[in-house]
């Protein structure tokens, strides 16, 4: 009881630590500190459309975040995941492209998530063939994956795919209405991203926790060379983990543009795969945390938006304080000798 | 393409790369003494940032780069403390520290956004800008530029020719060693970090205060990936490190020469380019080096192996590992 009382206490008083130096700056900033706190943790829960915005950005974080669990399980640090969510936008969008009238709409939602997963497995499988064959390191295969992600969704928004006549940013020719995956009167919101991220959560969760399979992938993650001398293909359970963190980045994509952009916008990924990244840094191969933390991040993000009007804050302060609280509980779990290198 | 179009292409290259050339070598002084600061891209914006600001309301612009290393020395201290002392991955505060930075750039920089500083005056060097050719390609430019040409030689003589420079290189190989010869292998890399985050400071004040003045949201995010690939492309020598901030700068200035081109191909495809490139070099250079073909390689005549021997060199040895003293 003592111990756990222990483990419970450092992250509570990290987080303090976190919370009271967002305080300081914000105080230098010349802001109502306790206001903008309000604003932070409350905004994006104070009408039904903010809080459907807020579900829009917390179903892709989890799903990313789902994904980064099993890649760090595995001891990857799979920086590539903003491109493997870009590439997952950009095979759902040539999956669509092919609709005519008249086709199963249905089918067309399957095919097109299956496309992004399977893009974004094979994105995420390139990086991981880089650095066992290569020897590149997964950070900056991961990096350069991610630009030339983001250059090939440029070179389609610009380039084949453009709106005739006109090409710009705000990306390519709206898909049929038909298929837009419906939402929830009144909102912008659709169900079934939320539901899919809750499904692949169970289901990454009884893979690492429950499953032989999981157990040698953490083991990988622990040693790659003491699993190998245990008998357990370490390559291919690093692969396999990389492939279904890419997956599930792959479908964050898939379902951002069949659900939220309805055309292939350049910035798909829109640095939700990093804040994904935070959220797997906080909770690490440890499943059952990652709804909470992301529900946290999701909602102090949202919350952030309003902070320039209510109070002309910049909003990125949202991103100092989850920095801050990631950093703060790494050095409280260092400190109680938990986690070294 | 003409002469003088060439000569002020590279000149323009040897301008551009400047921030860059300092920002890799204080990455490549933190690696060489085994620590990785994953968190340049945020240090730099940070350090920019605070450097423009300082510089605007003082209206001094050494004081902006005094600020702007103290910011980057300051974020290497602490990297250097949670890494280096509390033995926490390396990888794992750099890259929190990297997005952590990134954003207080922002919310910190916020008042600063758009406003018109101070900017480090041209300095050409009486004199020698008259030499042909080389007068124009390296004496016309500012201090900034002077210090990145400066930079790469000095530091190649310090760590490869003195004994302190031995130091350096036992602390990213042998750190045991150097420990076992009554060496203080903590306090060396404490330092070494700080240097070195004290230059990724300058480099950050470098592109806010000369050459892309001023201060706007995510100002020049992304280069400080582009420095941290560039020393692993330059496998921690400083002489190739230098040959890839100037290979990376010529690409891009190539990309955006091509706008108006032939090929059809939009703009913002090409501002990806060198990152492309980046990787694909990584790749051919380091499968190079890979164990598993040192067997072909060595079958290969010998003028084939050294080229190749240049080509690959590998990482240091204790390069994010941290040292327990026995």
């Amino acid at each position: 009881m003592k111990t756990k009382f222990v483990a419970l206490r450092t992250p509570v008083i990290a987080m303090g630590v976190g919370i009271a130096i967002t305080a300081v700056l914000l105080l230098l900033a010349g802001a109502d500190v306790l206001a903008a706190f309000g604003v932070l943790l409350s905004g994006a829960l104070t009408s039904p459309s903010r809080i459907s915005d807020m579900l829009m950005l917390l179903s892709p974080l989890l799903l990313c975040a789902v994904g980064l669990t099993t890649s760090f399980a595995a001891g990857q640090y799979n920086l590539g995941i903003e491109g493997q969510m870009t590439v997952g936008g950009v095979a759902a969008m040539w999956f669509l492209r092919g609709y005519h009238d008249g086709s199963p709409v249905v089918l067309f939602w399957i095919g097109a998530v299956l496309c992004g997963m399977l893009m974004g497995a094979v994105w995420a499988m390139l990086v991981a063939v880089l650095k066992r064959y290569m020897h590149v390191s997964e950070i900056f295969a991961g990096l350069g994956f991610n630009f030339m992600a983001l250059g090939l969704a440029l070179y389609l928004v610009f380039g084949p795919w453009k709106r005739p006549g006109v090409a710009s940013m705000s990306g390519t020719e709206p898909l049929a209405d038909v298929l837009w995956l419906p939402t929830i009167t009144g909102t912008r919101l659709t169900l079934v991203t939320p539901v899919l991220a809750i499904v692949m959560l169970a289901v990454v969760w009884r893979l690492i926790r429950h499953t032989h399979w999981g157990l040698q992938v953490r083991a990988c993650g622990l040693s790659a060379l003491a699993s190998v001398r245990m008998g357990v293909p370490a390559t291919r359970r690093t692969f396999e983990a990389m492939a279904l963190c890419g997956a599930c980045a792959g479908m964050a994509g898939a379902l951002q543009i069949i659900g939220v952009y309805h055309s292939l916008v350049p910035n798909v990924a829109s640095g939700i795969g990093l804040m994904g990244l935070l959220v797997a840094l906080l909770v690490r191969a440890d499943v059952r945390w990652v709804a909470f933390v992301a529900l946290f991040f999701a909602v102090i993000t949202s919350g952030s938006i309003q902070l320039p009007l209510a109070l002309s804050i910049d909003s990125s302060i949202s991103g100092v304080l989850q920095g801050l609280i990631v950093l703060a509980i790494i050095v409280a779990r260092a400190r109680r000798g938990e986690e070294s290198a | 393409m003409n002469w003088t179009q060439l000569l002020t292409d590279i000149a323009a290259i040897i301008a551009v790369s400047a921030p860059l050339i300092i920002a890799t070598m204080g990455i490549y002084l933190s690696e060489r003494a085994g620590v990785i600061n994953l968190s340049v891209d945020g240090s730099m914006l940070l350090a920019g940032m605070t450097g423009f600001a300082v510089a605007y309301t003082t209206n001094n612009l050494i004081l902006g780069f005094v600020a702007a290393a103290l910011v980057g020395g300051f974020i290497a201290a602490l990297i250097a403390y949670l890494g280096v002392r509390l033995r926490i991955s390396q990888t794992a505060i750099g890259f929190v520290l990297a997005l952590l930075c990134t954003d207080l750039s922002s919310f910190l920089g916020n008042p600063y956004v758009q406003q018109t500083g101070p900017a480090v005056p041209a300095w050409p060097i009486p004199g020698l800008t008259s030499i042909p050719v080389l007068g124009q390609l390296f004496f016309r430019h500012d201090a900034v530029i002077y210090l990145s040409l400066i930079l790469v030689p000095l530091l190649a003589w310090w760590i490869m020719r003195t004994r302190s420079g031995l130091i350096v290189r036992g602390l990213g190989e042998r750190p045991d060693a150097l420990f076992a010869r009554g060496i203080d292998v903590i306090r060396w890399r404490y330092l070494m970090v700080i240097v070195g985050g004290v230059l990724i400071g300058l480099a950050g004040a470098a592109y806010t205060l000369d050459l892309k003045q001023g201060w706007t949201y995510r100002h020049m995010a992304g280069t400080g990936w582009i420095a941290l690939a560039i020393v692993i492309f330059g496998a921690w020598r400083p002489w190739r490190i230098l040959l890839g901030c100037y290979f990376f700068a010529a690409l891009q200035t190539m990309a955006s020469r091509l706008q108006d081109n032939a090929w059809q191909i939009p703009t913002q495809v090409l501002q990806v380019a060198p990152f492309v490139v980046m990787i694909l070099v990584l790749a051919v250079v380091n499968s190079l080096g890979a164990p598993e073909l040192q067997r072909w390689i060595n079958r290969l005549p010998m003028p084939l192996r050294r080229v190749i021997r240049f080509l690959t060199s590998p990482a240091p040895a204790a390069l994010g590992k941290p040292f327990i003293q026995q």
